[in-house]
């Protein structure tokens, strides 16, 4: 391999599709993104993948790179391409593959619903602004888990999720226990039932793949720790 | 399951976990101090007969694993084979209670012997 070219084998088609072989001038600064689309637009417009910011923030970009998965916009190849290497693309695992780079993201928000994943404020709004102090303990614990941008990585990193298909996941019960630790929020009884129930924070192995991989340095294994004690101190005092 | 009830079991669990980081320490340490001065049946029957304390001690043994040993394999049964719902809590029960009764049997046993 010259070393001005890339090489890359890129996922196509579903489940059962194969790799296709790509090769593309190598470029200064070039993302793995930025090589996926000029393959799209000067080589085979049929190419399917994900992305919109390209700066890190959607979450939408994420891919799995030569095994592991990272978000594809804020990856440059010379950061990860092994020297005279050929590149391999495949979709997320632990979701259903739409076709080639793009898989089917339903499942993974439908668990972040479930896991309560959302603000609950309660039926009558309350008289006047909580004040949430920055130094809280609540406030600071929800700030170490709150810059999650939903790419899935940790999801698909997660062996629990790939053997229970109920299994919440990373992401969900990280975004879970920021709402825990929301003091506003109306809704902790039903929100710690639906993460202490069986496929929920106590599958957790903490094997910290989803801590290993996740993008914006988020520890999901930190997070359902803390589910796990919340849950706990709940079931103690009989308040779930 | 109710999540209340997963909830309880996982608390059942780790509470039977502490009891049984002791009573396992004893447990073995009393066999190595047993087998000190060679082994066999007569010796060790007559330091256990009629010993209460030895009775209470592998009751409570025998009681925390048979809590503890069928939630942690409900756990593996639900992630490694599948197998969810009343049939599984069933055969838990049914797990937890012949493990009573074979544990209690056998401490009864050398107890009464
Ligand atoms: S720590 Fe828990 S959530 Fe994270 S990858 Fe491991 S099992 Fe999954
Ligand atoms: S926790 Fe991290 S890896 Fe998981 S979805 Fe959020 S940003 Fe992505
Ligand atoms: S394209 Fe938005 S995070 Fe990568």
């Amino acid at each position: 391999m010259q070393s001005d070219t890339l090489e890359l084998d890129i996922w196509r088609g579903d489940r059962d599709g194969q790799f296709q072989a790509f090769t593309l001038p190598l470029r200064e600064s070039q993302t793995i993104l930025d090589a996926v689309t000029e393959i799209q637009r000067t080589q085979d417009a049929s190419l399917a993948y994900r992305f919109a910011c390209r700066v890190g923030m959607c979450g939408s970009c994420a891919m799995i790179v030569d095994g592991i998965p990272r978000w594809t916009c804020r990856t440059r190849v010379v950061d990860v391409q092994r020297k005279g290497k050929r590149l391999k693309l495949e979709p997320l695992r632990n979701l259903p593959i739409v076709k080639d780079l793009a898989v089917e993201m339903r499942v993974f928000f439908d668990k972040w619903r479930d896991a309560k994943g959302y603000f609950e404020p309660g039926d009558t709004p309350p008289a006047d602004f909580a004040v949430v102090a920055p130094s809280s303990r609540e406030r600071r614990a929800a700030d170490v888990a709150i810059e999650c941008i939903n790419c899935g990585i940790c999801y698909s990193a997660c062996d629990v999720v790939s053997w229970d298909d109920e299994y919440l996941g990373p992401a969900a019960l990280n975004r879970s226990w920021t709402l825990v630790n929301d003091v506003r929020d109306q809704g902790q009884k039903s929100r710690l039932e639906a993460v202490a129930a069986d496929a929920g924070c106590h599958s957790c192995h903490s094997h910290m793949s989803c801590t290993e991989f996740c993008p914006k340095a988020l520890s999901p294994t930190q997070s359902i720790a803390g589910l796990k004690r919340e849950t706990m101190r709940a079931a103690l005092r009989g308040e779930v | 399951m109710n999540p209340a009830w997963t909830a309880r079991l996982l608390l059942a669990q780790r509470a039977t976990a502490i009891v049984l980081a002791f009573a396992v320490a004893i447990h073995l340490a009393t066999i190595i101090y047993a087998v000190r001065l060679g082994l066999n049946a007569g010796e060790i029957l007559g330091r256990t007969r009629g010993n209460a304390l030895f009775l209470a001690f592998y009751s409570v043994f025998v009681i925390a694993a048979s809590i503890h040993a069928p939630i942690g394999l409900r756990n593996i049964f639900r992630e490694w084979a599948n197998w969810r719902g009343y049939s599984l809590e069933l055969a838990m029960i049914a797990l937890s209670l012949v493990l009573l009764a074979l544990g209690l049997r056998a401490a009864f046993a050398v107890y009464g012997a």
